[in-house]
């Protein structure tokens, strides 16, 4: 079943379009990676799926579980269950990070119409996924991310993603700024996400970290449309010849 | 605008008042005698106003206006309001000291458990005490204005409190004004004098009753520290939105003492509160701090002078101000370095957060430094919640008020921080909280 619909989608930044007419559908369980040169767009979409102010959507539309996504606010997005991981996540000086979280969390079951989690049940669970992801506990003690290593504050987002349990998750960039082991760290804990009910999008300049998290489906970008799609040998074919073949599509 | 003609229009005013309250002022002839002269000390200056510098951005003659008639002491119904009023503001394990409408309540104060600890008295039977030949004093400060001269002049009542050498109380003084009237004024004067040694938490409550608006707080607090004392003060200016509260602070601190400062602003449509703490033995350590947390059109004026009389002490000054709508905070902040207080050591930070785009920030900090081997430093900015913090935000689920409110909790938290006891902190961190949900 589909649970994210890109049709025709058209996106201006100050006057300037950026995605000219992109069309995208990613069903339940699928892994999608989304890979291109700089200025393609990537990040663009990402944003606009996440419902981040300053994108004009002239044309198109995006169905998630079949609903108007472009008629919801950001919060109102992330709980039905649209999750971004941030390329470069923010430092919130003097917010703690438990504090974060649980505030977080429990905005999303009310929005939900769910209860909200009582401090062991939140406690238990927060300690279960920070152990599997290497995150020691007086980390979360400190304010978001402040003072964290890349690696720490991508590791940081996928303890979110899998706090939250969205239904989809869209990881821009999870590469830019980590080293090989701090790639398999947090690659093992997306992977460790991947369920039947639960379809992510990988956006990535670089194959490399297609390796480690492996996708079903690879779409080139390229000047704001998805210009070729494929298997994930697709991404060994690039990682080969490079974008330059579509740069002229 | 026409000077004379304002004053003059002001000064009757204030005239009828204090020849109305007259007979309701505590004091022997003596006391009388310098309350006179304290009225005409205020009626030569008049209100201040905009172009005297100190007053530059709170203009009481365009804010205030009129000055309002002496509220009438508190009746049983007062009385009774007010008890509900000190049930929700007092700070669970505080002695209570409880003033309504300018009169001293004993009935709602801890009387017998502070008498055990401290000297406390009224300032109304130290006045009235026509064997105290001293009783004058109690009015005199060592600088004044209008509003201080009109202090003096008016003050109906406060305490008179008094904690002995070495003594460490056992628990927190919570000194709670409570206004119930509406459209009256009340003035009030205490002192503490905290003894060498001694350790004290003091904290004062400005709030009002169910009923109460309009009203007019004038208070004054001349708080004298013994050497080696350790002190903590917070004040929390919680008053009606249609109120207005002038508040002066005197404090002389002694040599080897630890002053830990505190003024939250949430409420009143004008406030001030106007700190003179000079540090005037060696070796002392003063963290002053603040919040003005201010919305709809609420003008909150924190001034703090700092004045290094002597040598080697140290200042640290951290405030913070939030601000919607279309309110107006100030902050003045003066660091005096005398020309013998070398190896002072003085910083203030100030920041403002404007919610708004016609909320107003002013911030001012002067330095005025006569030695030539000290370390002083401020610094101050303004500016608007960051999109970027609020976006991760409201990406992970918080709605945008929600969003808002934890980076305006995170804001103020460095301020509020500062404030050592646990229990006080979350005390204040509640007033915060709900200051934050009655935004809408």
């Amino acid at each position: 079943m589909a649970l994210l619909e890109v049709k025709d989608l058209k996106v201006r930044v100050e006057e300037r379009e950026i995605l000219h007419g992109l069309t995208l559908t990613v069903n339940e369980g699928e892994v999608h990676a989304i890979m291109g040169p700089n200025g393609s767009g990537k990040s663009t979409l990402s944003h606009v799926i996440a419902g981040k102010p300053g994108y004009e959507v002239t044309d198109g539309q995006i169905l998630f579980k079949g609903e108007d996504l472009l008629e919801m606010s950001p919060d109102e997005r992330a709980a039905k269950g649209v999750f971004l991981a941030f390329q470069y996540p923010v430092e919130i000086p003097g917010v703690a990070t438990m504090n974060f979280l649980r505030t977080a969390l429990n905005a999303q079951r009310k929005a939900r119409g769910e209860d909200e989690y009582s401090t062991p049940d939140f406690l238990k669970k927060v300690r279960e996924v920070s152990k599997s992801l290497n995150i020691p506990q007086d980390m979360l003690k400190r304010g978001v991310n402040v003072g964290f290593s890349g690696g720490e504050k991508k590791r940081n987002e996928v303890l979110q993603m899998a706090l939250f349990e969205p239904s989809l998750c869209i990881l821009d960039e999870m590469d830019s700024g980590l080293d090989i082991d701090a790639l398999r760290i947090a690659a093992d804990g997306v992977n460790a996400l991947r369920s039947p009910g639960r379809a992510m999008v990988v956006i990535t300049h670089y194959q490399r970290l297609l390796n480690y998290i492996v996708p079903d489906v690879v779409h080139v970008m390229s000047k704001g449309r998805v210009v070729k799609s494929g298997a994930k040998d697709l991404a060994l074919e690039l990682e080969a010849s490079g974008y330059a073949q579509f740069e002229d599509a | 605008m026409n000077v004379a003609v304002a004053k003059t229009g002001k000064g009757r005013a204030v005239s009828d008042l204090f020849a109305s309250a007259e007979g309701r002022l505590p004091g022997a002839p003596d006391v009388i005698a310098v309350r006179r002269e304290a009225f005409e000390t205020y009626e030569r200056l008049g209100l201040p106003h905009r172009r005297i510098e100190e007053w530059k951005y709170t203009d009481l003659r365009a804010l205030v206006g009129e000055m309002l008639p002496l509220a009438a002491a508190p009746d049983a119904d007062a009385l009774k309001r007010a008890a509900e009023v000190v049930k929700a503001h007092a700070i669970a394990g505080a002695r209570k000291l409880v003033l309504v409408d300018g009169v001293f309540a004993a009935d709602l104060s801890d009387v017998k458990a502070l008498a055990s600890e401290v000297s406390l008295k009224t300032l109304r039977e130290v006045l009235a005490d026509e064997a105290n030949p001293a009783a004058g004093d109690l009015l005199q400060t060592a600088s004044t204005d209008a509003v201080i001269s009109l202090n003096a002049a008016m003050a109906t009542d406060g305490v008179v409190v008094s904690v002995a050498d070495g003594t460490h109380l056992s628990a927190p003084v919570q000194l709670i004004h409570i206004a119930t009237a509406a459209g009256a004024s009340a003035f009030t004067r205490s002192h503490l004098r905290i003894g060498k040694g001694a350790r004290a938490t003091i904290v004062e409550t400005f709030v009002a009753a169910g009923k109460a608006s309009g009203y007019q707080v004038n208070d004054a607090v001349i708080l004298w520290i013994g050497d080696n004392a350790d002190i903590a003060h917070i004040r929390l200016m919680d008053d009606a939105p249609d109120a207005v509260n002038i508040s002066s602070q005197f404090v002389t601190v002694g040599a080897a003492v630890k002053l830990n400062f505190f003024n939250m602003t949430t409420g009143a449509a004008v406030s001030r509160l106007q700190g003179f703490i000079t540090l005037a033995g060696e070796g002392s350590e003063l963290s002053a701090n603040g919040v003005n947390l201010l919305q709809k059109t609420e003008h909150g004026d924190t001034t703090l002078v700092v004045d290094h009389a002597v040598p080697n002490c140290v200042s640290r000054e951290t405030f913070r101000a939030v601000i919607d709508d279309r309110a107006h905070s100030v902050f003045q902040g003066r660091i005096i370095v005398r020309p013998d207080a070398q190896k002072t050591d003085g910083k203030m930070m100030t920041r403002a957060l404007l919610l708004s785009d016609e909320a107003e920030a002013d911030n001012k900090p002067e330095l005025e430094i006569f030695a030539d081997d000290v370390s002083c430093g401020h610094g101050a900015t303004a500016g608007a919640l960051d999109d970027s913090l609020l976006f991760y935000l409201k990406a992970r689920g918080l709605p945008e008020k929600q969003a808002q409110a934890l980076l305006i909790q995170a804001f103020v938290g460095e301020a509020i921080e500062q404030i050592a006891d646990d229990g006080l902190r979350e005390h204040v961190i509640g007033i915060a909280e709900r200051w934050l949900e009655r935004r809408s």
